[in-house]
């Protein structure tokens, strides 16, 4: 259960933006979650409804966005399926993972008096 | 205030981060990575589900290694016992307990190297919580990434948990010896890493008999001459690719 964690540092890097606006609140945040990042999104939410009390965020709404793992040839930029062997077969290179590793904050939106 | 019609409300201000959420892991465990490079220690944070033979690993690398000085740390929930075992196999250890943390984080290690005479060590080894899931999201500042699977585990534990093993250098292929006993194949452990790791490095190995670990040493000081560097950073994926293929190590069962 590292989503824990995770909504701990997401929680305080907040509080700090916040600060440094010197914000009243927090309406909304941001994040994106890659599929092959190893957060589970569902688990995400739950820990963030459990941890935002008594937190700048008790009122914000958390917006995830799921990003899709995508692996590609970094030769010829073919697409290779997910499940696939991770190799491109006409340039024999490996696969390179174009997206889906993210665990981004991208945008905290608050009340600035 | 709002600057539309001056009423006096809070306005509401987006502001763009665009950042890691575990950027503060990320700085500590950059800290650690330029300790370990400047000291000229080769960190290895070992991972693998709980009774995969990490320890037994580290133990039977002891027993065959000379002339390197090998260091660990020793991840558990509770306990100190892996700690104690690599002391008693001539590792000089220590032991993290995490209380219920699933996983080590970059803050952990660098408070566990404050009292251990690391920068002497030719290798540190990090030996994580026993955990196939949340250990791979933590950088620690390791220099590389292994994986431990035992051949118990069953053939498709690589398709369970892709993270893992995607972010792995090399995985090492535990308890061969008792593959007569099982009805799984080390070929089709081969085939479900290849769709989730792209450079498969698969090294086979027994630490009870002893098989596999000389490929697993020749692999240890491919990695001494060739310091830095770590899995999941994709510029660092590209570097090492040209040095593994340089170093070309022995035995390594390839796709």
């Amino acid at each position: 259960m590292h989503e824990y964690s995770i909504v701990r540092a997401l929680i305080s890097r907040v509080e700090a933006e916040a600060r440094s606006h010197g914000a009243v609140s927090v309406q909304r945040l941001q994040v994106r979650i890659g599929e092959l990042a190893g957060v589970e999104p569902t688990l995400l939410a739950n820990a963030y409804v459990l941890f935002r009390q008594r937190t700048i965020c008790r009122d914000a709404a958390l917006e995830i966005e799921a990003v899709p793992a995508r692996w590609s040839c970094p030769r010829c930029d073919g697409p290779i399926e997910l499940g696939a062997v991770l190799h491109c077969a006409s340039c024999d290179v490996p696969a390179h993972l174009t997206s889906g590793d993210e665990i981004l904050l991208e945008r905290i939106e608050m009340e600035v008096p | 205030m709002c600057q539309t019609c001056g009423c006096g409300d809070p306005e509401l201000v987006p502001v763009e981060i665009h950042e890691r959420i575990l950027e503060g892991n990320d700085r500590a465990a950059a800290h650690n990575r330029r300790h370990f490079e400047a000291a000229g220690v080769l960190a290895v944070n070992l991972m693998g589900s709980p009774g995969s033979g990490k320890t037994a690993l580290l133990e039977a690398t002891a027993a065959a290694l000379a002339g390197r000085r090998l260091g660990a740390i020793s991840g558990d929930l509770a306990t100190d016992h892996d700690a104690r075992r690599l002391g008693a196999a001539g590792i000089p250890s220590r032991s993290i307990t995490t209380g219920t943390a699933c996983h080590l984080d970059a803050e952990l290690v660098h408070r566990a190297l404050h009292d251990f005479a690391w920068p002497e060590l030719d290798v540190l080894f990090i030996e994580n919580v026993g955990n196939l899931v949340c250990p791979a999201i933590y950088d620690l500042g390791q220099a590389a990434n292994v994986v431990a699977l035992s051949v118990t585990e069953g053939e498709d534990k690589p398709l369970k948990y892709p993270v893992m093993f995607r972010t792995a250098e090399l995985v090492v292929l535990t308890k061969i010896d008792l593959l007569p006993h099982l009805d799984v194949r080390t070929e089709a452990i081969a085939d479900a890493l290849a769709r989730v790791m792209p450079e498969v490095r698969l090294l086979p190995l027994s630490a009870h008999s002893g098989e596999g670990i000389e490929d697993w040493l020749a692999w240890l000081e491919s990695r001494l001459r060739t310091p830095g560097d770590r899995p999941g950073d994709r510029t660092g994926r590209a570097q090492r690719k040209s040095r593994s293929r340089a170093a070309g190590q022995a035995g390594t069962l390839a796709r």
